[in-house]
């Protein structure tokens, strides 16, 4: 058979090889090529979930209860189906906040906490333990099989010494050695290790093929295929039971919990997070590996009914049914096969173990041992100036610590349980971080106090159910522990707690912890509003996307060069000048020793720091360099200060926007007017040019008439030259008067100004008029007090303004039997003229109108106007322009008033003007 | 993130959780046979299949 000599040569080789692959994946990363950035290699490095409890557990599992092993593949199936909300959202998270292990993930949501982040660590050492002890059992069994084939009945374990004496200690330490080799061998701040991933993606293909190897050479070469093995089995009394479910296989609800907790376990063990969170290249290959991962785990489990039903037939007993996968091919002489099963439950074993001291090692360095150390003012630690290190010899340290543990563990205990039980411990132990990671990436009012008491609480639970009772199992307590309880209560027998039987112990288990894990979790954590921390923490993991907001509320100091000497303790100096280059590369702010860091570049160190050593740590030594200023009171005002300025500085812009629409509609406003105007402009031109072609008209008119008819009588030539001459006085009375207009309007006219008599201009406009009278036969009065004080005017104009309205009531009164009157009163300042006539009157409607220029009211007897239409709207204007009024009041059928007033010339100037007149 | 493809997972999540548990379970645990493979085990490898073949059909064709 094989010489120990050459399974130890074959193994050493393996490891060789498997050290050549991280090796050369490592080159590849730092070339940038990366060879793990796709999805098949991180689907199979997720594979590292089958371990050699799947190797070797899985057949021996089916041995005793069939189908009941499958729980353990099928849940992490289901939950694949969850990932692209579940796991996509923890892998975002991680990403965006640096977090490298599971315990800095829990501490890190519960703001920052040092004692989750503990706590966390302890769990999953105290669970994962025993999983790790498991390694080593089927490590060391596999070799021991296959070394003394056909000799396999004596446990190897029972007479060997502890420790030196032992192989499985050797084991231990080598893949202790393994682990620091691959994981550990420098500091980087992102806690990735591409060449180590590369590794276990090629032990999961090993595995893979050594499994089905084993596999096809049982169910092919031993029997003739699948329904043979099934048919010969149906055949056996003894195995008939585990072809169908119940009985052996336990009951549907050992099936339900174990798919349950199993689903949990392929997200929280360490080691999945590991490569499913920490290593995970690119978030976009979790889809792919979605099914990938499912695909991989359906193909390795094929072949293990084969293989138990095939060795239960042949060797005839369920006797180190763990062992089938070699000693099967050992029974048919081949010896070539059973070392390549060999090499592949080693891979299985070895990818574990890397992994999982590895994940472990992190949380124990940066969770539980830097918090602490840091804190220990003795160790001055804070003023050390490299740290790099110290850390790495703790992970170092730890990583050897945590395998001899295992070693105790499987030395101690490992008897007792077949490999399956074994895992099941830890997979109750990670399940109780469920509540706090799925509670705390989906719900913001989950409380750091609620995290820690369910956490606490779950994991007593899981002691109590669990882990002592594995204990009493192997003689470490006595066993009545189990049977009568504690203190020999009844109701605190651990596997039938308070009474509760009909379960098996890992649903008892995952029932009572979870039970209490949740109900302290949500309890607890609706007892109190989470604190500023949390929330601040809270948002960032629920709300999806990851804000610079964190940033904005730091208020402090610190020079770059201290930042870059705080990162270079933990990183190494030159790491740390690169990784600030690049940043400020990225940036494009300037770096260097004399720059003030902002809050951004002391935001980015804490986060690179936080990659090497957890958030919580991290955020300790930024504060060691940082004055740092908790934000105060007037800080916070100031803030919102600003926002409110914001606010005040939109609200501005609103008023002037409002201003602005109120100047545009001013603006369309005046537009309209002057559009008005400009109608008004022309209507007047033509009016004018209507007006101007009238006498014209008639003047041509009669000049045709006179020059082609010589022979006409000369009293009708007379009458026709008399008709000429009058439309040519009114076209110059005419042009006259629209230049006198223009004139006023644009205030070229010129103004005599004197004191004027009314009384006097007044009879001078009776006399021009009276022959206009005499001719009507209209009768005129006039009443004129005799003594009236002066006005200051222009004494021709106030005469043309009063021959106008004289004219006009003339000119509307009936011939003979008209009466005009002209009235002059004195009144207090002012005088007011009167002239009124007793003719049609004017209507209200066109009383506004007639002060227009060239409208006219109409007479309303022959409907026919005379005059220009100019002289009211003359009149007006001159007595506007001496400081007075002209307005008409009328009635139909009353007669018109048309009145006007003047202010009188003031008494000082009065009386001057008669001291200067007195000489003279 | 397309809100179907997350929706149809979520589905699929469902139907596994439903054919692999109690009671349609129940249905194909008894004795019996296909092809010469006991109906329980023929039954769950060919749902696991099915399975992941739908979750690789959603996966893959998903437009975003």
């Amino acid at each position: 058979m094989l010489t120990a000599g050459v399974i130890v040569l074959a193994s050493f080789a393996y490891v060789g090889l498997l050290f050549a692959i991280a090796y050369y994946g490592d080159k590849r990363a730092d070339a940038g090529r990366s060879i793990i950035a796709n999805p098949y290699i991180y689907a199979l490095s997720l594979a590292v979930y089958c371990t050699s409890w799947t190797f070797y557990g899985s057949v021996g599992r089916a041995a005793t209860s069939g189908i009941g092993f499958l729980p353990i593949y099928l849940g992490p199936t289901l939950m694949a189906a969850l990932w692209w909300y579940v796991l996509l959202k923890i892998v975002r998270i991680s990403k965006a906040n640096r977090i490298t292990s599971i315990a800095d993930f829990i501490g890190s949501r519960y703001g920052k906490s040092h004692l989750l982040g503990g706590m966390v660590t302890v769990i999953a050492v105290v669970g994962v333990v025993p999983y790790i002890a498991l390694q080593l059992k089927a490590i060391s069994t596999s070799f021991t099989v296959l070394l003394q084939y056909p000799d396999m009945a004596t446990p190897y374990y029972d007479s060997a010494p502890l420790f030196l004496g032992d192989n499985t200690f050797y084991i231990a330490m080598l893949l202790a050695a393994f682990t620091i080799l691959f994981g550990t061998r420098h500091l980087d701040a992102t806690e990735r290790h591409e060449g180590l991933v590369a590794a276990i993606a090629f032990e999961s293909v090993v595995k893979l093929v050594a499994f089905i190897a084993v596999g096809l050479f049982v169910t092919f070469g031993m029997y003739g295929g699948f329904a043979d093995i099934f048919q010969r089995a149906a055949a056996v009394p003894d195995l008939r039971g585990l072809l169908t479910l119940g009985g052996a296989a336990g009951d549907y609800t050992t099936w339900a919990s174990l798919t349950f907790v199993s689903m949990l376990a392929v997200l929280f063990l360490p080691r999945q997070f590991q490569v499913a969170v920490v290593e995970n290249v690119d978030a976009r290959h979790l889809s792919k590996a979605a099914w990938l991962f499912p695909l991989y785990l359906l193909a390795i489990n094929v072949f293990v009914l084969p293989i138990t039903l095939g060795g239960l037939l042949h060797f005839q007993s369920a006797a180190d049914a763990d062992m089938f996968v070699l000693s099967l091919p050992l029974s048919q002489g081949r010896v070539s096969l059973a070392l390549l099963a060999f090499i592949g439950g080693l891979s299985a074993a070895t990818g574990m173990v890397i992994v999982e001291t590895i994940a472990l090692s992190t949380m124990v360095c940066n969770d539980l041992l830097m918090p602490v150390l840091l804190r220990m003012k003795s160790l001055r630690l804070i003023e050390r100036r490299d740290l790099s290190g110290l850390l790495l010899a703790i992970r170092r340290g730890a990583i050897i610590g945590i395998l001899v543990l295992g070693y105790l563990y499987y030395y101690l205990a490992g008897e007792a349980y077949a490999l399956v039980s074994i895992g099941l411990i830890s997979f109750c132990a990670v399940a109780q971080f469920a509540p706090a990671i799925i509670g705390g990436i989906y719900w913001k009012g989950a409380t750091r106090l609620g995290a820690t008491c369910g956490l606490a609480a779950g994991f007593l639970m899981w002691v109590y159910t669990l882990l002592l009772p594995s204990f009493a199992k192997s003689g470490w307590l006595p066993i009545v522990f189990l049977s009568e309880g504690m203190l020999g209560i009844d109701l605190l027998r651990p596997q039938q707690l308070f009474g509760l039987t009909g379960l098996d112990e890992i649903t008892h288990c995952v029932f009572w912890s979870l039970l209490a894990n949740i109900g302290c979790y949500v309890g607890l954590s609706l007892v109190r509003r989470p604190g500023a921390a949390e929330h601040s923490q809270a948002t960032l993991f629920v709300d999806k996307q990851p804000s610079a907001a964190g940033s904005r509320f730091w208020r402090g100091k610190a020079s770059a060069r201290e930042l870059a000497g705080l990162l270079g303790r933990f990183l190494g100096p030159e790491r740390a000048q690169e990784a600030l280059a690049a940043y400020s590369a990225g940036s494009g702010k300037p770096h260097g020793d004399g720059v003030t860091a902002d809050a951004a570049l002391v935001h980015h160190v804490e986060s690179l720091l936080a990659g090497a050593i957890g958030s919580a740590s991290a955020r300790v030594m930024v504060a060691s360099v940082v004055e740092e200023e908790p934000l105060r009171v007037h800080e916070v005002l100031e803030i919102i200060d600003e926002a409110s300025q914001v606010l005040a500085y939109s609200r501005q812009i609103e008023q002037k926007s409002l201003e602005l629409e109120r100047a545009s509609t001013e603006l369309r406003q005046a537009n309209a007017r002057l559009k008005e105007l400009d109608r008004l402009k022309d209507d007047f031109v033509s009016t004018v040019s209507h007006e101007l072609r009238t006498p014209l008209t008639s003047i041509r008119a009669f000049s045709e008439i006179l020059n082609d008819n010589p022979q006409l009588d000369t009293p009708e030539r007379k009458r026709f030259l008399g008709i000429i001459i009058k439309e040519s006085e009114r076209l110059t009375r005419l042009i006259n008067q629209i230049l006198d207009l223009s004139r006023i309007e644009s205030g070229r006219a010129e103004w005599q100004l004197s004191d004027v008599d009314l009384k006097d201009t007044i009879e001078n406009a009776i006399a021009a008029t009276s022959q206009l009278f005499t001719d009507k036969n209209v009768g005129l009065q006039a009443h004129l007090p005799p003594n009236v004080p002066t006005v200051t005017a222009d004494a021709d104009r106030v005469l043309q303004v009063l021959i106008n309205l004289l004219s006009n009531a003339v000119k509307f009164c009936a011939r003979g039997a008209g009466r005009v009157e002209v009235r002059l009163v004195n009144e207090p300042n002012q005088l007011r003229v009167e002239v009124s006539d007793n003719g049609p009157g004017i209507s209200k409607s066109d009383q506004p109108i007639i002060f227009e220029r060239f409208r006219q009211g109409r007479d309303t007897l022959t409907d026919k106007a005379e005059g220009t239409g100019l002289g009211l709207a003359i009149s007006r204007q001159i007595i506007a322009h001496f400081g007075g009024t002209l307005w008409v009041e009328s009635e139909l059928d009353c007669g018109a008033t048309f009145a006007f007033v003047l202010p009188v010339t003031a008494r000082i100037e009065t009386a001057a003007a008669r001291a200067i007149a007195a000489p003279a | 993130m397309g809100g179907l493809t997350g929706q149809r997972l979520i589905a699929l999540f469902l139907l596994g959780c439903l054919l692999l548990n109690y009671p349609l379970f129940s249905l194909f645990a008894g004795p019996g046979e296909v092809f010469g493979i006991p109906l329980l085990y023929a039954y769950v490898f060919v749902v696991w299949a099915l399975l992941i073949a739908l979750m690789a059909f959603v996966v893959e064709r998903r437009s975003d």
